[in-house]
């Protein structure tokens, strides 16, 4: 389903992502870890389309189809959602007004009619009960003043309204109590099907309890410098990434 | 001849022509001599620094209309708020329209200036508030020189008037340049309530120039909300002099809503005579091409425990420009003021730029007063966010500027006004929008 090749991206002329290597096949769960300022957000957002950021070497294709230079919203059209690490605030534009626009431009693009208002409130309604979202909640502008667990659960929500084919998920689960974690997760795993895929990008094993990743890959300094199955991920936590760090710049 | 003196010229031959009482005629006298003495304001007045009025003084504008101009209603509906029945006051090339206007005596006045000067049953009205919340400035001066026609409103006590006044002053084009200055008086006396609509449409792209005033006077807890719609053509200009003399416990909110026009310069100011008065001055601007508004706001703070509070929001594309000049003045008697004022920009292009000032002038020392002004582009980060979710970059865009500007409609209490506004910005943004705020 995704597939990238030798992916090399720069922002401001500061190289940050040095040859990256990941296949993402349907079905599958993945999960990508590493310290603090390796490129993780990096890496989610040269997939989703963020044009901050250059792409100076290398493949990225979804579907066997070159995507970058699909604009962040064809992106979407085609089924890619990010869950951001630090969701934006947009005061003025309220939840559902946010998702109705967005359902509709996604229909759009495909060729289809606008969702008539009573699919809209249901599907809205259905979604938000997964997520144990209050409906008071949805008529408050989008991200303003809420808490970061909110901002994540939040996330999630839209994720479930938008079905994506591929899911990547950053540091979703950080902010969250364990009870948000479990909705959340819940949440996830209700989406997850043979036909689709998700990227977990997380520091900690309580997310992957519950999300079980088929692989893990360590990303530090640009690249993936190692990739296991889900053993890995409990060595990580045992052990942090010093052991890591010194095995690469060996 | 340039149109200073064109002015001056003709204003012994519309003396003549007008008929007005001998105390009329002195304040116009006094006034045409004030422009004289100051001709039109220039870009070395501080006040005047980021507005050239040159390049429309340059039109050969004709001062006086030839000939009566008449205009078809469905021609012209879509201009006014027709969807609610209101009050119409209409002037086409600044000449009343009886045809299209829905005037009243019943219980209360909504009707002609020039029936207000010449009519001696009004003469103690006129004598008690015309020319005394103006100021002398010679734009204001001139127009006073040649005020002769415009609205003429004046609720009684107690009442609360039972549907939406408007104010429409259409310029039919026939002349190749003209210009028109209508002269508004609105008196709301103690405890009632009003609302007002006042828009300027020209119908050609002729050149018009309008050089208005408005004197407001809201009494003793009176009530009064004025929306001005400013869509205007592409070479039409306004400048438009507001003054607003407030008393005690009144509340006072003025809507600005800048969309057209070539030049539009708003001389808005308010007066606090006595304690808890409320005052309000909103403004959307959303500009393109190479057109200009200018905000030139005053709110004079002269009693104790009032308040004010000032929101302008813009948006300017291509190579228009904007200014916000704002000025709070809080007098040393005027304990426990709260003074707000905010002024928000993006500009949507390189090449478009806003000069945006605020001035406090603070003598009391118990007060809260803030003010803020910012200017920036679209938030990039909101921009992909809202794009990652499948919203194109056009829509995405027009959704933002629709959430910076949203909290202005907020206060608007006329919903068929809120929605036309609605409309307005979309069209302006080009976009169809689906979604309700
Ligand atoms: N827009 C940007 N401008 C400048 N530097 C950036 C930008 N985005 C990321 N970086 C830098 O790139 C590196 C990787 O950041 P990031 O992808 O956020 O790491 P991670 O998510 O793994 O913590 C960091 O050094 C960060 O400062
Ligand atoms: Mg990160």
């Amino acid at each position: 389903m995704l597939k990238i090749e030798n992916l090399h991206a720069s922002v401001e002329d500061k190289t940050i992502l040095k040859g990256i290597n990941l296949e993402v096949k349907a079905g599958e769960v993945h999960a990508i870890m590493g310290p603090n300022g390796s490129g993780k957000s990096t890496l989610a957002s040269v997939i989703a389309g963020k044009e901050d950021y250059e792409v100076t070497k290398g493949k990225i294709s979804f579907n066997d189809e070159d995507i970058e230079e699909l604009a962040a919203e064809e992106r979407a059209h085609k089924g890619i959602f990010l869950s951001f690490q630090y969701p934006v605030e947009i005061p003025g534009v309220s939840v559902t007004n946010f998702m109705k626009t967005a359902i509709n431009e996604t229909r759009k693009a495909k060729g289809l009619e606008e969702m008539p208002a009573k699919d809209m409130l249901k599907l809205i309604r259905e979604k938000s009960e997964l997520l144990e979202i209050d409906r008071k909640f949805l008529s408050r502008s989008l991200n303003e003043g809420f808490s970061g667990g909110e901002k994540k659960r939040n996330e999630i929500f839209q994720m479930a309204i938008l079905e994506p084919q591929l899911a990547i998920l950053d540091e979703t689960d950080s902010g969250l109590d364990i009870d948000a974690l479990r909705i959340v997760a819940n949440g996830v795993n209700k989406l997850k099907s043979k036909d689709n895929a998700v990227v977990v990008i997380t520091h900690y094993q309580r997310l992957l309890d519950h999300i079980v990743p088929d692989y893990v890959h360590v990303l530090y300094n640009g690249k993936i410098v190692k990739s296991g199955t889900k053993e890995l991920a409990h060595e990580l936590e045992e052990k942090g990434y010093d052991w890591i760090k010194q095995e690469v710049n060996a | 001849m340039d149109l200073k003196e064109k002015l001056i010229a003709s204003f012994l031959v519309f003396e003549n022509q007008t008929d007005v009482d001998t105390y009329v005629h002195d304040i116009r006298t006094d006034a045409i001599k004030t422009f004289e003495e100051k001709g039109f304001p220039s870009k070395k007045e501080e006040a005047w620094k980021y507005t050239s009025l040159n390049s429309i003084l340059k039109q050969d504008y004709s001062v006086f209309p030839k000939q009566e101009n008449a205009l078809e209603y469905k021609d012209i509906k879509k201009y006014f708020i027709h969807d609610i029945d209101t009050y119409k006051i209409v002037f086409i090339d600044g000449k009343y329209s009886s045809h299209l206007s829905q005037t009243t005596h019943d219980g209360m006045d909504v009707c002609l200036m020039s029936a207000a000067l010449s009519k001696p049953k009004y003469r103690l009205v006129i004598e008690n508030y015309f020319n005394v919340a103006a100021t002398k400035d010679s734009l204001t001066s001139l127009n006073t020189a040649f005020s002769s026609e415009g609205a003429y409103i004046h609720i009684p006590k107690n009442k609360l008037v039972d549907k939406p006044i408007q104010i429409i002053n259409f310029s039919t084009g026939n002349e190749s340049a003209t210009m028109v200055q209508p002269r508004n008086l609105i008196v709301v006396e103690e405890n009632s309530h009003v609302q007002i609509i006042e828009r300027h449409q020209s119908l050609t792209d002729n050149p018009v120039l309008t050089n208005s005033v408005t004197e407001v006077f809201t009494k003793k807890r009176a009530i009064v909300d004025y929306y001005k719609i400013q869509n205007d053509n592409t070479n039409a200009s306004l400048i438009d002099n507001t003054f607003i003399k407030q008393l005690r416990e009144s509340i006072c909110s003025v809507h600005t809503f800048s969309f057209g026009g070539k030049l539009t310069r708003n001389n808005l100011n308010f007066y606090q005579h006595g304690e808890r008065i409320d005052s309000t001055l909103k403004g959307i601007t959303i500009i393109g091409d190479k057109q200009h508004v200018d905000h030139n706001t005053l709110v004079h703070h002269i009693e104790p425990n009032c308040e004010s509070h000032q929101d302008y929001k813009g948006i300017f594309g291509d190579s228009a420009t904007g200014v916000f000049n704002g000025k709070v003045v809080v007098e040393k008697e005027a304990q426990k003021t709260n003074a707000f004022q905010a002024n928000n920009n993006i500009l949507v292009s390189d090449k478009a730029a806003i000069n945006t000032k605020p001035q406090l002038e603070i003598f009391a020392d118990d007060v809260k007063c803030s003010h803020g002004c910012t200017i920036g582009q679209l938030d990039e980060s909101a921009m992909f966010y809202l794009r990652s979710r499948g919203i194109p970059e056009k829509e995405a865009k027009a959704l933002l500027m629709y959430a910076f500007s949203n909290n202005v409609l907020d206060s608007v209490k006329i919903p068929e006004i809120k929605q036309r506004i609605n409309k307005i910005i979309a069209n302006k943004l080009g976009v169809n929008i689906g979604f309700d705020l």
